[in-house]
């Protein structure tokens, strides 16, 4: 059964790239995807990035007792601990819970209410043409989302530990630019390529191939969710074994 | 013209259809009559390909469909027009996009002509005041309207009707009827309806096939088929009180 779905997977992708429509078509839908998927999800970002860095800040703080640890290390930790985990994975379980579920939801609905089967009717490619939209505005928009919360997330820590009198401002700046490698910004935008990926071809092909009534949608968002969420932990620990 | 030849469908061992064949007229409206799961929507999504049938072909004007090329499946569905049961309007568009849809996907028609297709097809099924609602502000009946009219509105060859009544009221039931009837002769369409609906057997079925538990029973029209001399076809025409009356006053 799951060798079977894992080859469903695959063929789900080969068909979003066979019959397609025009240039145009997708333009407009890429455009609709992008401010559903992207702009509609930068205020959950933004309040989930900013608490997550202030709370890194307190608790690495709390941890660092020792008086021979300066206290830019603070804000190092907070650095590295952002761009390498918490910003693309943390959010990419969050887009999962959001966007994937979402999607699943959509397509779900689509399929049970033959609004699917009336594209096909017509002779659309109903994959291509509604998941290679939501797939490639993926794509776009979350790694800019992953920068976002990436920011912001700093900019939480940086608040909260100033205002709390555990670092300076300074102290905090220092530790941000020190020793700081680029790479792990180019590491942290191939895991958000990756999740994406992951979470808008999973969740559509589990709204896809939803069968039934309302019952299954529900259980089809769920899964989505699911799935997506383990695809995310699984290719987060091959892609750190692999590149870093 | 569609022809159906000698269609055989099974699920998972249980057979649904078994060894259908048939034409469906041009110009005419043909119904699939039958009572609930003997099989007329798999038959008709068999006919449209949205099933494959396990044996058996449709030709469409002589077109073989069901083991065409994708480029001949493409080009043939574009000249189909369906009517779902649930309608199937896109949840996220209003009217007018609704039935602007075919035209944007498919052709390149320049917007102006778009909108004067779309306004006519939304005339021409009395809905011409309706262009901004979304499909949830609209009833039923409207909703059937706006199916149809997205179904002709890219000058459709063949349009398949999956139960048009269903879940309506009785005068809405018989204008969205006539309202086929009236396009199917107008346009000299291909006209194919699933029905378990007998006054609409009555007022369309220009050509009737019946079907019970998946074989075709009886073929002819609305005028002889209170004449059957098929049991199965019987108990189904006249299973209410009123046409039992009918029969007996005949």
């Amino acid at each position: 059964m799951f060798i079977a779905n894992i080859g469903k997977y695959f063929m789900f992708l080969g068909s979003l790239f066979t019959n397609r429509e025009s240039f145009s078509t997708y333009f407009k839908l890429i455009v609709e995807e992008c401010n559903l998927i992207g702009i509609n999800s930068i205020v959950l970002v933004a309040i989930v990035s900013s608490f997550m860095g202030a709370v890194t800040t307190l608790q690495t703080a709390f941890n660092l007792v020792n008086p021979l640890i300066p206290d830019y290390v603070i804000s190092l930790v907070v650095r590295d601990m952002t761009i390498l985990e918490l910003a693309p994975t943390i959010i990419a379980i969050i887009f999962a819970g959001k966007v994937g579920s979402s999607m699943a939801g959509g397509l779900g609905t689509m399929r049970i209410t033959e609004q699917i089967d009336a594209l096909e009717v017509m002779g659309i490619n109903s994959s291509s043409y509604l998941v290679l939209p939501k797939v490639i505005a993926s794509l776009l928009m979350y790694p800019l989302l992953v920068i976002t919360a990436g920011v912001l997330s700093m900019v939480g820590g940086y608040l909260i530990g100033v205002m709390a009198g555990i670092i300076s401002p300074t102290d905090y700046i220092y530790g941000i630019r020190f020793d700081f490698n680029p790479f792990t910004v180019v590491f942290a935008l191939i895991k958000s390529f990756v999740f994406a990926f992951l979470v808008s071809t999973i969740s559509s092909f589990k709204g896809y191939y939803t069968s039934g009534g309302a019952l299954e949608v529900g259980v089809a968002s769920t899964q989505a969710v699911t799935t997506s969420v383990i695809a995310i932990l699984f290719a987060d620990y091959f892609l750190a074994q692999l590149l870093l | 013209m569609i022809e159906i030849e000698n269609i055989h469908k099974s699920f998972d061992g249980t057979m649904v259809l078994n060894g259908i064949s048939g034409k469906f007229d041009q110009g005419k409206t043909n119904l699939i009559l039958g009572a609930s799961g003997t099989g007329k929507s798999v038959l008709l999504k068999c006919i449209v390909g949205l099933i494959q049938p396990d044996e058996g072909r449709v030709l469409y004007n002589d077109r073989e469909f069901t083991h065409a090329s994708k480029n001949l499946k493409v080009e043939v569905r574009r000249e189909i027009g369906m009517l779902f049961q649930g309608s199937a309007l896109f949840d996220s568009k209003n009217v007018q996009e609704n039935v602007m849809f075919p035209l944007d996907v498919l052709t390149k028609m320049p917007n102006d002509e778009k909108m004067d297709r779309v306004n006519f097809c939304l005339k021409r099924v009395g809905l011409e005041d309706t262009n901004k609602k979304m499909p949830s502000e609209i009833s039923g009946g409207m909703k059937k309207r706006v199916g149809i009219a997205r179904a002709i509105v890219n000058s459709s060859k063949y349009l398949f009707c999956d139960e048009p009544n269903s879940g309506l009221d009785p005068q809405t039931s018989i204008m969205i009827d006539n309202l086929i009837k009236e396009i199917t002769e107008e346009y000299a369409i291909t006209t194919v309806v699933v029905t378990h609906d007998m006054n609409s057997v009555m007022e369309i079925g220009d050509n009737i096939m019946f079907l019970h538990k998946g074989n075709k029973l009886w073929e002819g029209n609305n005028q002889n088929i209170v004449h059957s001399d098929v049991q199965e076809l019987n108990d189904f025409v006249f299973a209410n009180k009123m046409m039992r009356g009918l029969k007996e006053k005949s």
